[in-house]
């Protein structure tokens, strides 16, 4: 842990000195490793193309960086937007602590899967062309509108943040500006989070009925909504150890019990659309779909529900147990929607498709990338609890490293 | 009157004539690997024998008729669909449906997400892999031929009439008849099948036996997500109203949260 490297740059040098530290642990090192390898393949990928990088082909035309990028990088972010309903809109004070760290994991998951789609579609040089040439009928034109809007949105209301450290004359306004931003901020992704969802709904009879259907769009949004907590419980114990800081137990459990009430409905409406559908053969026919689609229900939703509600959420492991499992579960879900639902249809004349190391290396270099910047945002930023980070600083200027500070 | 092309599958005699012509008018690179292959080949292939410089491809089936063999050669290109859901699926609308029938692609309006790939229910798109600027590529139907009152390039070579252009109207009519009196399988496949396309089949074998996909939907495409994304903006509003109310509700004489 003692690998300390701190970084000191004097911006505004002139009478207040804004001190930015960066300290580098072995896990970071690490990250930092995985995020070189994945920058020199997406060079390969803007110069060779998509071919070279990636096993895609034109039987599986998306596969590993649209569904783990983009659609998991989606949903796992929706514990932004459920964070800032909860805490800003309906006022439940008590999950304040854990607000500002949400909606930050939030907006870099956002920004994961906007540099996740550049590198994604062929001709990322074009991807303004939707702002001018409307193409309206596409689901895909919502989800690209509502994700960019939303992605500018959070970088505005982070900045709200950062202007307490940096630029803080504009804190007033971004503070003024905070109650548009934040209900646009929850309108936006409601919309999309459904809508990644219904893009699916247009492959007729390419996707296994077990998750065809019309319920789509609600089922994306509520899993959104529910993996929020799950996020939040596994980030808070990764981030606890990293940066010392604990999120107390009735505020996760609090999350943990709203997140369980959203799979109950979740499971109700899944069951509904089974019987109404008339899929219980196929979801108890016990081939691949079927297994699939039945551990991502047990494991993902009903035994969080059980946690959730029992005493076991009263204790951190199985906090953290809800956590592991929730999130599994809506990442079985999203690649269940790809690679089981659509599997049969796409190999039937002897397509396949298995994602290329480069492919991998990409995915896990931007997430990499991301917890980066979350550690280092973190820690130099109030993001994790009132003024703890300040709190921190008197620390390191008792140390006597700094000669002067940010306040 | 939107133009069409209908296929009479048995009339087919495998000569490929329409494959050049195709090549030759659309300006298509010849592939060294593509030279040495045989329609059998390329009926295996997962692709159909459709790559981006291929753009229609003849795939042969031996097939069993009144416990005979025989073999039936079938030509494969877009449907043209007439409420196509590459149109539909574009958010940037570079493909578009002509009122004379071609739906037709625009490279220069192109993001690459491939959404389309995803949503075409015959899967006739194909991606140029290779290129590291690359584009869709499939049968833009001669647009330009056609918009000049020209036959496409295929239809104007084909030795037997298996391939033929003319109104869509006529050619459905045109079908049926045939079917009747040749006996063949009771279906125009591209009648009715994702809505309606503008290429239209017949055959004397069953047409399932020959990868077409029979099991598709009659209705079109587009209309799955129609309702959806006309609601969305209503939704949108409303649900922005309701939190704005929520919003002023709760926070009524509290302290503003940081």
């Amino acid at each position: 842990m003692e690998l300390v490297t701190t970084v000191v740059s004097k911006a505004g040098a002139k009478k207040s000195t804004v001190k930015w530290k960066f300290k580098m642990t072995p896990m970071r090192w690490v990250f930092t490793g995985i995020a070189a390898a994945a920058i020199a393949v997406i060079l390969v990928r803007f110069v060779l193309g998509l071919g070279a990088t990636t096993n895609l082909n034109d039987q599986w035309p998306w596969g590993l960086w649209i569904s783990f990028d983009v659609l998991l990088g989606v949903a796992l972010a929706g514990g932004g937007y459920g964070t800032a309903l909860i805490v800003y809109v309906l006022r439940r004070d008590k999950f304040y602590p854990i607000a500002r760290s949400a909606m930050l994991t939030s907006l870099l998951g956002y920004i994961v899967v906007v540099l996740g789609l550049l590198i994604e579609v062929g001709q990322w040089f074009n991807f303004w062309r939707p702002y001018v040439s409307w193409g309206h009928a596409s689901v895909l034109f919502e989800v690209f509108w509502c994700i960019s809007c939303y992605t500018v949105i959070q970088i505005l209301e982070f900045c709200e943040v950062g202007t307490e450290k940096v630029f803080k004359g504009a804190h007033k306004y971004l503070k003024k500006a905070m109650p548009v931003m934040l209900i646009i901020g929850i309108t936006l992704p409601t919309l999309h989070q459904s809508s990644l969802g219904q893009l699916f709904y247009l492959m007729v009879g390419k996707v296994n009925p077990l998750w065809w259907t019309a319920f789509l769009p609600v089922f994306f949004l509520l899993s959104s909504f529910f993996v929020g907590a799950g996020m939040i419980v596994i980030e808070s114990s990764l981030a606890g150890k990293a940066l010392n800081h604990k999120v107390e137990i009735p505020v996760l459990r609090g999350l943990v019990k709203i997140s369980a009430g959203a799979m109950i409905l979740y499971l109700m409406l899944k069951i509904t659309d089974m019987v109404v559908r008339g899929t219980f053969a196929n979801a108890f026919a016990f081939d691949l779909p079927s297994i699939m689609f039945l551990s991502e229900l047990t494991f993902g939703v009903i035994i969080p529900i059980i946690i959730a509600f029992s005493s076991l959420s009263s204790t951190r492991k199985g906090l953290i147990w809800f956590g592991i499992l929730t999130v599994s579960g809506v990442i079985m879900n999203r690649f269940d929607v790809l690679f089981t639902g659509m599997g049969k249809y796409l190999n039937q004349y002897g397509g396949s498709y298995v994602p290329a190391v480069s492919e991998f290396i990409v995915s896990l270099g931007l997430v990499s990338i991301a917890c980066l910047a979350y550690l280092f945002l973190a820690e130099n930023f109030n993001i994790l609890g009132n003024h703890e980070s300040e709190h921190a600083d008197d620390i390191e200027i008792k140390d006597g490293k700094y000669a002067s500070t940010a306040k | 009157m939107a133009k069409g092309v209908l296929v009479d599958i048995p009339k087919c005699i495998g000569c490929e004539s329409c494959s050049v012509a195709c090549k030759l008018w659309n300006e298509l690179e010849w592939d060294e690997q593509e030279k040495n292959k045989t329609a059998i080949d390329r009926a295996k292939e997962p692709n159909n024998g459709l790559w981006p410089e291929e753009w229609t491809s003849i795939n042969r089936y031996d097939l069993e008729k009144d416990s005979e063999s025989v073999a039936r050669y079938v030509k494969t290109q877009c449907m043209h669909c007439e409420d196509p859901a590459c149109v539909s699926s574009c958010f940037s609308k570079a493909f578009q449906k002509l009122p004379e029938g071609p739906v037709i692609y625009d490279q220069s309006l192109c993001v690459g997400c491939r959404y389309c790939m995803m949503a075409c229910p015959f899967d006739v798109l194909r991606y140029e892999w290779k290129k590291a600027i690359p584009g869709v590529r499939k049968c833009q139907m001669c647009a330009t031929r056609v918009a000049n009152n020209q036959e496409t390039a295929c239809t104007s070579v084909c030795p037997t009439g298996a391939i033929i252009f003319g109104d869509r109207e006529e050619l459905l009519a045109e079908a049926k008849k045939r079917i009747k009196e040749n006996g063949y399988v009771d279906r125009v496949f591209g009648e009715k099948e994702a809505g309606g396309t503008s290429w239209l089949y017949i055959s004397d074998t069953p047409f399932e036996q020959m990868r077409f996909r029979t099991d598709i939907t009659s209705k079109p495409l587009p209309s799955y997500t129609e309702g959806y994304m006309k609601a969305t903006p209503f939704v949108g509003v409303g649900w922005a109203a309701i939190l704005a109310g929520l919003y002023v509700y709760n926070n009524k004489g509290k302290e503003p949260l940081d």
